[in-house]
């Protein structure tokens, strides 16, 4: 689960969501299933409250494209 | 008097051409008529005839003049020349040397603005069949805008505010005068080659039609079509539309809500995950309840009555897990309820509750129907009346005509 998109992990919770609302797994995956999905659902939490914007250059731009801004 | 001289054809047009040249009043005329035979050569010089009703200039725009022009005049246009006067020796004519055309009635701008997205329209350029779809959770933004301009902080404060999640990947661009368009453009393909950004803003503040040139160039309207990566434009105000804003896969009125529409708010993001978490935990509530009648029907079954001691330990197992699962839904339903608490919240505001606490009640036939009319019950017939507290098993005496 590492390296997920919040993407990624949205789309996994709502399938798992949508598998358990079936009820048709047995027992012992439908709690790795709901582990699966506590976790997802912390990760997109701390997506969500922990995220801080980071702002980086778009490197590799020509020099001179940035003189004579807007007023 | 002296005698007659025999001249020269070229010793006497450039006689005439000397004297025209000499003239203070023809070295520099703006005239006002209707272009007819236009001629865009290839060697970029144009050559048109100017006319009104009496009469007719020859005209002629060398290159380094017609480069300047900012919309294609034609056949028909009622334009203001200006230029000056002399002789085409070669034609033995005289003609009007053109250094700049403007249309009469709109500015040059509006003309070529109305040209541009004329053109760029039949190219399909605007169509809505090749507008790319926006992705929903961009992890990366790509903003190309002026630096330290409004538009830069407002487009990354509300960014930061929405969803923090986003990254922004900032071109810094002139966003006005002669090296705009392309460095707008530059920065559009720079981003596409590198693949770094789910979604592009381009962005400008308000300015007049003159300072937004540069989103009315063609440089920059290809570069937006040829991007693969979908891009916003918000350029300018709520009234100011741009040929960019045109080939964008969505115009936004300004570069505010150019931000607001390239990521979701984080707050409807929180509501949407607490509903999932609590559909999670309320799905294994039931299955748990669903495993338990299974288990114990089949324990109860006379069939399986004999080797009770396998049955359970079987059913011991079961039962752990079950506690397992039991803990980890009340642990997470736990932390849940806050989430949950403002759903609660909302929910109730629509509740039907809050009408019966007010002293109103609900009359529902016995299969639970809602009884609005007298008629839809007869006299004898069994009804139930719902309070805000408890409910009541009513049987009607007698109707009142009213119905």
């Amino acid at each position: 689960m590492k390296k997920m998109t919040y993407e990624q992990a949205l789309k996994r919770l709502e399938e798992i969501v949508q598998i358990l609302e079936q009820g048709s797994k047995p027992l012992e995956e439908t709690m790795k299933l709901y582990e699966e999905a506590t976790a997802l659902a912390a990760f997109c939490g701390e997506c969500l409250d922990k995220a801080e914007q980071k702002i980086t250059a778009l490197a590799g731009l020509k020099p001179g494209a940035d003189e004579d801004d807007d007023v | 008097m002296a005698p007659l001289q025999v001249l020269t054809v070229s010793q006497l047009t450039f006689y005439i051409k000397s004297l025209l040249e000499a003239d203070a009043n023809l070295g520099a005329v703006i005239v006002s008529g209707e272009i007819s035979n236009y001629k865009n050569h290839y060697s970029g010089h144009r050559y048109f005839t100017l006319k009104d009703e009496n009469a007719t200039l020859k005209c002629v725009m060398f290159r380094t003049s017609a480069q300047k022009l900012r919309f294609e005049p034609d056949n028909g246009m009622k334009v203001l020349v200006r230029g000056r006067i002399s002789v085409y020796p070669a034609d033995g004519s005289y003609q009007l040397y053109a250094e700049d055309i403007q249309p009469e009635g709109l500015g040059a701008l509006h003309l070529a603005f109305e040209q541009m997205k004329a053109k760029l329209e039949k190219e399909g350029l605007f169509s809505p069949a090749v507008k790319k779809t926006i992705p929903k959770y961009p992890g990366n933004v790509g903003l190309i805008t002026a630096e330290g301009s409004a538009a830069y902080r407002d487009v990354v404060s509300v960014l930061a505010r929405r969803f923090p999640y986003a990254q922004v990947i900032f071109a810094p661009v002139q966003v006005q005068g002669a090296a705009a368009a392309a460095s707008i453009a530059a920065a559009l393909q720079r981003f596409d080659e590198l693949g770094c950004a789910d979604v592009i803003i381009v962005c400008r503040g308000g300015g007049s039609l003159e300072d937004l040139w540069a989103f009315n160039e063609e440089i920059v309207a290809r570069a937006v079509y040829a991007c693969r990566t979908p891009v916003i434009s918000g350029v300018g105000h709520e009234t100011d539309f741009t040929i960019c804003d045109f080939v964008a896969d969505i115009r936004a009125p300004t570069p505010s809500a150019a931000a607001e529409l390239a990521v979701p708010s984080a707050a409807d993001e929180k509501i949407r995950n607490a509903m999932l978490a609590v559909r999670c935990s309320t799905a294994v509530w039931n299955f748990i309840a669903a495993q338990r009648e299974k288990v114990s029907a089949l324990a109860q079954s006379p069939g399986l009555a004999g080797p009770a001691s396998l049955i359970d330990t079987y059913r011991q197992r079961i039962d752990l897990n079950m506690l397992d699962i039991d803990r980890a839904v009340r642990m997470r339903l736990k932390g849940e309820r806050a989430g949950l608490d403002i759903l609660a919240g909302k929910l109730q505001t629509m509740s039907p509750l809050r009408v019966l606490l007010r002293g109103y009640s609900i009359v529902q036939n016995e299969s639970g129907g809602i009884i609005t009319d007298a008629s839809q019950t007869q006299q004898g017939g069994k009804i139930q009346v719902l309070l805000a507290k408890g409910g009541l098993r009513c049987t009607v005496d007698e109707i009142d005509g009213e119905g």
